[in-house]
């Protein structure tokens, strides 16, 4: 009888289970994320597609495949793109994305100008779409009288959202003047913050029954508390973040953390207030990125980078994807005339807009839009993920939502098959203006910082405050205040410098890229003993730098402790320096050679491992244009490697302590930790220290 | 511009002084205002007339694009060379048609002061001279100057738009 219990109670271990609704929603996201990424790959594999389609394009194609496959299938599109997961999870990382790499210097040359087109244009655009709307409404032809003006206000918001991804992209390709395509791309962002203020704002008035003038006022000001609200927010959190980077030198994994987290807090504490979050994460990016640059370790650096363009990359994906299935699975409502009409308008009135405000603003610039120029403006007025998103959260107490949905996905569909494809060739026909892009060389940089305290000055004189007063008042501030409290060390350094050391360090790579080997050949610059002094203490004070990437890691949380390497540094320096003194010019030549060499080994590790952080020290600000240069570079670096293949190859790592503790090259000794030994140590170098040893 | 002159001119002689120039508190703290008021005062005088005034600042006007096509440009006050002659003369202290590096040292050690040592200094200066100097002569003439800078936009730099 207890057998029969026993039995009855018992349950089969059960050997293979399945609970898919526990893991549902991740699950189901990471295979969205994952299948765009694999489109994305799948784009690149044959290039031509990516020359002429942008990849917006591509993306909304795959969507619509796969929509196409889930309708025939009657399965419903995941929901999750709801208001929230938009407005709180994906928009933010787009705008940060952009916000981040925005080329400073152009951008606050060309600042009037950005506001005006953004501000100016988006209203011109949703105020003129929307009343000529609301007039085709009234024709009973369309059936579509019931929509009232606040509806089409509304509406037309939404529609004039522009999004030029695939416009800048071509843009960088063809390299068309710097002005033009910063004019795209500031606009592009400002004018998503200003379309999210007038949706706001419609979508409230929408709801009311009848509006009075006094609302319109308060909409007015409302408008500018948003907009300036949201920048102070985000230049205070800018600078809180900046004064936070100030003191994690113990603390290097979390760095990056910070950068994201107090974007994302602005971005949360704006939208707490309702005031503009994406100007408040946009002004935050721009304001934290110079002080945070200067602060944190290269490594973190670009960390940041990294995972900022990641994820935004990822975000931007994941719209358009969800466009392109929405489209086929969403009922649609199709009404000919109007969104006929709203085509045509949507294109009218920007290539209106853009006329009349360019020659508004041309007499304010110093280099005026040529009409090709303002062609490229606005033909580059694409519609995006904003429009998407903003139209299919719309709330549903709005009477024809579909028929702006529907109206909406037409023409986002037709700006960006349509302007996204001819724009290329359209641009490369018109022959828009080029920039050169600039080589960069000492000598520019001095002359351009000449002329800059030139104009300061001439403008000073005629009693003009422009520009470049402004400017040099602001560097002023910034060197004497806000640098000492923000970042780490205080040590201003200039661009001058900067660039000096980046280009020495390039100077040197190329020496031993063409030297292959032959330590000779370095003896072709005279130098003079005073100058070996000069470049070794320039080289050394790289080297503290450096140093912190090649040692091992000892655990896991913790980085390593460069005190006790930064003790060989110096006895090593001092041991170069000692044998530099009384020495002929001959052996003072090859052990500065020698010391070179090191060093450049030394960078060479580095550069293996994470090349683009030297090339985008100095020049952060342009990494989104001059992505390329910085890429053939690396494959530059990869070369010197198998040249050194030449050399024999020490095998072992007893040779290496041997010598370490003759010459204290704790260098090699902590190099050897490293399993990857695609490097062979230059033997030759070896017997030459042996060679000199003798001589001490 | 004559009221800009005036408003200048404070002891109201009809031409200006040095005093008058470094009554301007900005351009005394300019880190080479002294040489743009070196530039004013050219060929030893130490008076400017109005004429003279207008004509270094004739350098700063934006260069008029369409002119382009037409081979008048040269002429022009506001051309391209112009401008680039009005910046090497800022270097060229001494007049003798080239930068020495003991100019381009000072240039540089004014611009850049106390955030460098000596030894970067000379070393940039080095560098600066070795990229731009092709005829080996250690020094920068106006040629090597404006090689150089051919592919920056000099316009946009050194133009007040004021002054159109």
């Amino acid at each position: 009888m207890l057998n029969d219990v026993t039995e009855d109670q018992k349950n089969n271990l059960p050997v293979f289970t399945m609970n898919y609704p526990r893991i549902q929603i991740p699950f189901e996201i990471t295979l969205w994320v994952l299948l765009a990424s694999f489109a994305k790959i799948g784009f690149h594999v044959y290039h031509k597609i990516t020359i002429w389609v942008p990849e917006s394009c591509l993306l909304i194609s795959i969507g619509l495949i796969v929509g196409a496959i889930m309708h025939s299938v009657h399965e419903e599109p995941p929901a999750v793109l709801t208001s929230n997961v938009f407005f709180l999870y994906m928009l933010p990382l787009i705008v940060l994305e952009s916000g981040y790499f925005m080329p400073t210097r152009p951008f606050f040359e060309n600042i009037g100008t950005v506001f005006w087109f953004a501000v100016v244009g988006t209203l011109w655009n949703s105020i003129g779409i929307g009343i000529s709307l609301f007039a085709i409404c009234q024709i009973p032809a369309f059936g579509v009288q019931d929509i009232n003006l606040q509806e089409n206000l509304l509406f037309s918001a939404i529609i004039s959202a522009v999004d030029p991804v695939a416009v800048l992209n071509v843009f960088e390709d063809v390299s068309v003047n710097e002005q033009l395509y910063i004019v795209v791309f500031g606009e592009c962002l400002f004018n998503d913050a200003v379309t999210v203020v007038l949706y706001n704002m419609f979508s409230f008035v929408a709801e009311m029954p009848v509006v009075e003038p006094v609302d319109v006022f308060i909409g007015v000001a409302r408008f500018f508390i948003v907009g300036l609200g949201g920048m102070a927010f985000g230049i205070l959190f800018g600078f809180v973040a900046a004064f936070t980077t100030r003191f994690t030198s113990k603390v290097r994994e979390i760095e990056p953390l910070f950068v994201f987290m107090y974007s994302y807090l602005a971005y949360l504490v704006a939208e707490l207030f309702a005031i503009s979050s994406i100007m408040a994460i946009i002004t935050c990016a721009l304001t934290m990125k110079y002080y945070v640059e200067e602060n944190v370790s290269q490594r973190s650096c670009t960390t940041i980078r990294h995972v900022i363009k990641m994820v935004a990359s990822i975000s931007e994906t994941l719209i358009f994807f969800f466009l392109g299935v929405v489209t086929i699975t969403t009922d649609h409502e199709w009404n000919w005339g109007y969104i006929l009409f709203t085509l045509l308008f949507a294109f009218v009135w920007r290539g209106l807009g853009i006329l009349v405000l360019t020659q508004i603003i041309n007499p304010f610039r110093t280099i005026p839009f040529n009409m090709k120029d303002q062609f490229g403006l606005a033909y580059g007025g694409l519609r995006g993920a904003v429009s998407f998103a903003l139209a299919f959260t719309l709330p549903d107490t709005i009477g024809r939502k579909q028929l702006f949905v529907t109206a909406t996905i037409a023409v986002i569909l037709f700006t960006v098959f349509l302007q996204g494809i001819s724009i290329r060739p359209l641009i490369e026909f018109i022959n828009v203006r080029r920039t050169n892009r600039n080589l960069e060389t000492i000598n520019v940089e001095i002359h351009c910082r000449l002329m800059e305290h030139t104009m300061a000055g001439i403008e000073d004189l005629c009693g003009q405050w422009s520009r470049f007063y402004w400017k040099d008042k602001f560097m002023k501030f910034n060197n004497r205040i806000l640098r000492k409290i923000l970042i780490r060390d205080g040590r201003a350094e200039s661009s001058i410098v900067a660039l000096y050391k980046k280009l020495e360090l390039q100077n040197a790579m190329e020496i031993l890229d063409t030297a292959s080997g032959n330590i000779k050949l370095l003896m072709t610059k005279k130098f003079l003993a005073a100058d070996l002094r000069n470049i070794h203490d320039i080289l050394s004070k790289n080297m503290y730098k450096i140093r912190e990437r090649t040692v091992a890691y000892r655990g896991k949380h913790a980085l390593p402790n460069d005190s006790q390497t930064r003790e060989i540094l110096i006895r090593r320096h001092a041991t170069i320096r000692r044998s530099l003194r009384p020495r002929s010019f001959q052996s003072s030549v090859s052990y500065l050679a020698q010391f070179i060499c090191i060093i450049l080994i030394n960078y060479l590790f580095c550069w293996e491992h994470d090349h683009e952080t030297l090339s985008e020290v100095a020049y952060p600000s342009q990494r989104s244009r001059f992505g390329k240069p910085a890429r053939s570079s690396s494959s530059k670096a990869m070369i010197p490697l198998h040249r050194l293949g030449t050399l024999e190859e020490v095998p072992s790592t007893d040779v290496l302590n041997e010598e370490s503790s003759s010459t204290g090259q704790g260098v090699f000794r902590t190099n050897s930790s490293y399993s990857d030994s695609r490097v062979p140590h230059p033997r030759r170098l070896y017997s030459l220290f042996d060679d000199n040893n003798s001589e001490l | 511009m004559f009221i800009l002159f005036e408003s200048l001119d404070r002891d109201n002689r009809g031409c200006l002084s040095p005093d008058d120039f470094e009554a301007l508190g900005g351009l005394a703290m300019n880190p080479i205002g002294g040489r743009i008021m070196e530039a004013f005062f050219s060929s030893g005088q130490d008076t400017v007339d109005f004429s003279s005034f207008v004509r270094i600042l004739a350098h700063f006007r934006p260069t008029d694009r369409n002119r382009n096509k037409e081979g008048a440009q040269q002429e022009l006050p506001s051309s391209r060379t112009r401008k680039l002659k009005f910046a090497f003369q800022l270097y060229d202290m001494d007049r003798d048609g080239k930068i020495s590096r003991e100019e381009l040292l000072q240039v540089l050690r004014a611009m850049l002061g106390l955030q460098v040592t000596e030894e970067q200094l000379q070393s940039i200066a080095e560098r600066a001279i070795q990229e731009a100097d092709l005829d080996k002569d250690d020094a920068i003439s106006f040629d090597e100057f404006k090689k150089s800078l051919e592919k920056t936009d000099i316009d946009t730099k050194m133009s007040v738009s004021f002054l159109k």
